[in-house]
């Protein structure tokens, strides 16, 4: 059995350490200042099909929309076990919502031909929408199963996975093909293998050839297994109306950094007296009836 | 020209015997809503049979129920429910739809935004009713939802608004918005709707379900007091049961806490843990982080032991005490059992 397993990767800045300046005025990343990583839990949906690829034998295509710098974390997934990567640049996608990102993604994935499983992080940190995940099922007009921990059995035809609830977790099973999104507890992403890292670092997209990249070199990258497909809004028969800021129903209309909102501060002596004076004011206010 | 709807809705997530907390301080909220753009609360109801629920979803404030019963609703699965709302949603569309940002609400509520072609945004913390003006075209819009959220890891905080789709929809987290006091005497209509499902559509099925007693009820609680990294220890997290002990109050833990495994991660206050809102919540030993801050900056009082006066929590704490947590609480209990007596 070998099965078409889609991942759908995104590059997002590294949002542990960022202050309001990273945004633009219109509401969007100033992408280019930060530093960019692989959506973290993106690594798990890719750990779990390379799982899935050595337990039953699967091809693992990665998947980005985004900037023609996106093709370093689509190189960062080749390095840890995908085969194939696809990249779908356009400025005609750019600013799109989860809505337009979702169908953008659907025409990439019926592009790259009929998948058994495609799968998503459970959601991104620059956004943390996890909406793209369900959306792009609908599209698709596969089965979802959210919030994956693990699959428990897969066949040609079916699988069973375990999926986190709030407070506990169920068991579901269902028929391929389904779209999965997959959390963190999942697995443990794997480290970039020394080897895939030699061979692949030398993958491209188009887009990042020198000049303008001959056929003939487009073709060698190829026929090594190095070129990552790059794919614009045509090539993947998308409606224009419905990418980008015109097929985005939502508008960010304001962004504000988040500021410490300190009104009347009391400071308290850490002695008998301070805190037995606090106890008596909150007291009075009924805090502790 | 269609009438620009003005109702606001939400829909009820329960297990068929309970309605969730979630959609009571929704329709909550939708009352403040509904009045500003002159439409009345609705609500959707799934399920096999839940007829029952709706005098509490009525005392609760809602004028209307959409209601879909069918024995394929019985249990939630995604795609039935997605098809019996969708189409539920595409006769009576309302102004604005809400859901609950639990894994349900996330898990439905964008498949049906997409099956819809609407605008959604994902786990609000506000929202409010405002006048909007299009940057590109100039079109004004008197009152649209502004849907108000944490973005980039809580550093940010965005208003979004669906300027031109209806409805305009969003998930809300639990705990923000207050359960209003159900009032037994109101009464609504219930509208029925067709829940049939096609069968292709129940192709999954439920294998094992497994949920833990909710020990931790941190969104119940009046006072709240939590540990950070500062607490130092698993062994020294006592210290913090027994400011909580003596107080009456639920124990509460910042993620470095939790993380260190002093306690369990049911503790866990803020952006991936629980939003709290008590009348009082004592931080001890948490230094604020943006992710901390943002599940309960929203406490009515807010008291910070820290032994860095430097620490943010001092920033939005209305009362700071700079010293060790060590010598600071146990005086403090001390002197709290001195003043009951
Ligand atoms: C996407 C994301 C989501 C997150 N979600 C959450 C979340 O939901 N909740 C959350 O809490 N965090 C969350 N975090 C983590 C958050 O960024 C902080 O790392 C965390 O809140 C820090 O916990 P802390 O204050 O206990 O630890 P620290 O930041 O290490 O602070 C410890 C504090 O204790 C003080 N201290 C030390 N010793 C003593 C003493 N003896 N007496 C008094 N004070 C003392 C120190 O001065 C210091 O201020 C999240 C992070 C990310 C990136
Ligand atoms: N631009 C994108 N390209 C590829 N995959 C994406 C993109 N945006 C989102 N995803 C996928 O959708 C998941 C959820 O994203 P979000 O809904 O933005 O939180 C991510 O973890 C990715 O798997």
């Amino acid at each position: 059995m070998t099965l078409e397993i889609i991942v759908c990767v995104k590059q997002v800045p590294d949002t542990e350490n960022l202050s309001g300046e990273a945004m633009k005025e219109d509401g969007t990343v100033n992408r280019s200042a930060l530093p960019a990583i692989v959506n973290p839990e993106d690594l798990n949906a890719l750990e779990m099909a390379v799982q899935i690829k050595e337990a039953h034998g699967a091809r693992v295509t990665a998947l980005s929309m985004g900037p023609p710098r996106a093709a370093e974390a689509l190189r960062e997934c080749l390095y840890r076990g995908a085969d194939r990567a696809i990249l779908v640049t356009d400025r005609r996608t750019a600013a799109s919502d989860t809505l337009a990102t979702s169908y953008v993604l659907s025409r990439a994935v019926r592009k790259a031909g009929l998948a058994d499983l495609v799968l998503c992080g459970r959601q991104a940190i620059d956004g943390d929408t996890a909406q793209i995940g369900p959306q792009l099922a609908e599209k698709l007009g596969l089965p979802q199963f959210t919030y994956v921990e693990e699959i428990r059995k897969i066949d040609g035809h079916s699988l069973e996975v375990k999926r986190s609830l709030d407070g506990g977790y169920e068991v579901l099973r269902g028929p391929l093909p389904a779209l999965l999104t997959v959390t963190s507890s999942a697995n443990q992403p794997r480290p970039p293998s020394a080897k895939r890292l030699m061979r692949y670092k030398k993958a491209l997209a188009p887009c990042e050839c020198p000049g303008e990249a001959s056929e003939d070199a487009l073709l060698g990258l190829r026929a090594r297994g190095l070129l990552i497909d790059q794919w614009d809004a045509d090539d993947i028969e998308a409606d224009i109306s419905a990418c980008g800021g015109s097929g985005s129903p939502t508008r960010v209309k304001k962004i504000e950094s988040v500021k410490l909102q300190s009104e009347g501060q009391k400071q308290v002596e850490p002695s008998r007296e301070g805190l037995g004076a606090l106890v008596e004011e909150l007291s009075k206010e009924h805090i502790f009836d | 020209m269609e009438q620009e709807p003005k109702d606001v809705c939400v829909f009820v997530e329960s297990d068929g015997a309970a309605i969730a907390d979630v959609s009571l301080e929704l329709l909550s909220k939708a009352q403040t809503l509904a009045a500003e753009l002159g439409g009345e609360v609705g609500a959707y109801l799934l399920g096999a049979e839940v007829e029952a629920l709706t005098g509490q979803l009525f005392a609760h404030g809602c004028k209307r129920v959409y209601l879909a019963e069918d024995p394929a609703l019985a249990r939630y699965t995604t795609l039935p429910y997605a098809e019996a709302l969708t189409r539920a949603i595409r006769r009576h569309r309302p102004a604005v739809l809400l859901f609950g940002a639990t894994t349900l609400g996330r898990d439905l509520a964008p498949r049906v935004a997409s099956a819809l072609k609407v605008g959604l945004t994902a786990d609000c913390t506000d929202l409010k009713i405002g006048p909007h003006r299009d940057a590109a075209g100039g079109k004004e819009y008197p009152a649209l939802l502004y849907q108000i959220r944490p973005a980039f890891g809580g550093n940010i905080i965005a208003t979004i608004v669906n300027p031109e789709t209806r409805p305009q929809m969003a998930t809300v987290r639990e705990g923000v918005m207050k359960m209003g006091a159900p009032d037994p005497t109101l009464t609504g209509q219930i509208i029925r709707v067709d829940g049939a499902v096609p069968e292709e559509l129940m192709c999954v099925e439920l294998v094992e379900k497994f949920l833990a007693e909710k020990g931790v009820d941190l969104k119940k609680a009046n006072v709240i007091v939590s540990g950070g990294a500062g607490v130092g220890s698993k062994e020294n997290f006592a210290l913090i049961r027994k400011l909580a002990d003596a107080l009456g109050a639920e124990v509460g833990a910042s993620r470095a806490a939790v993380d260190a495994g002093f306690i369990e991660k049911a503790h866990q206050v803020g952006q991936t843990g629980t939003t709290v809102r008590p009348k009082l919540y004592i931080a001890c030993g948490i230094s604020g982080a943006v992710q901390h801050r943002a599940g309960m900056q929203e406490s009515s009082k807010i008291i910070a032991i820290n032994s860095d006066p430097e620490a943010p929590i001092f920033g939005i704490a209305h009362y700071g005490i700079v010293g060790d947590l060590n010598e600071v609480i146990p005086t403090l209990i001390d002197v709290y059992k001195e003043h009951g007596r």
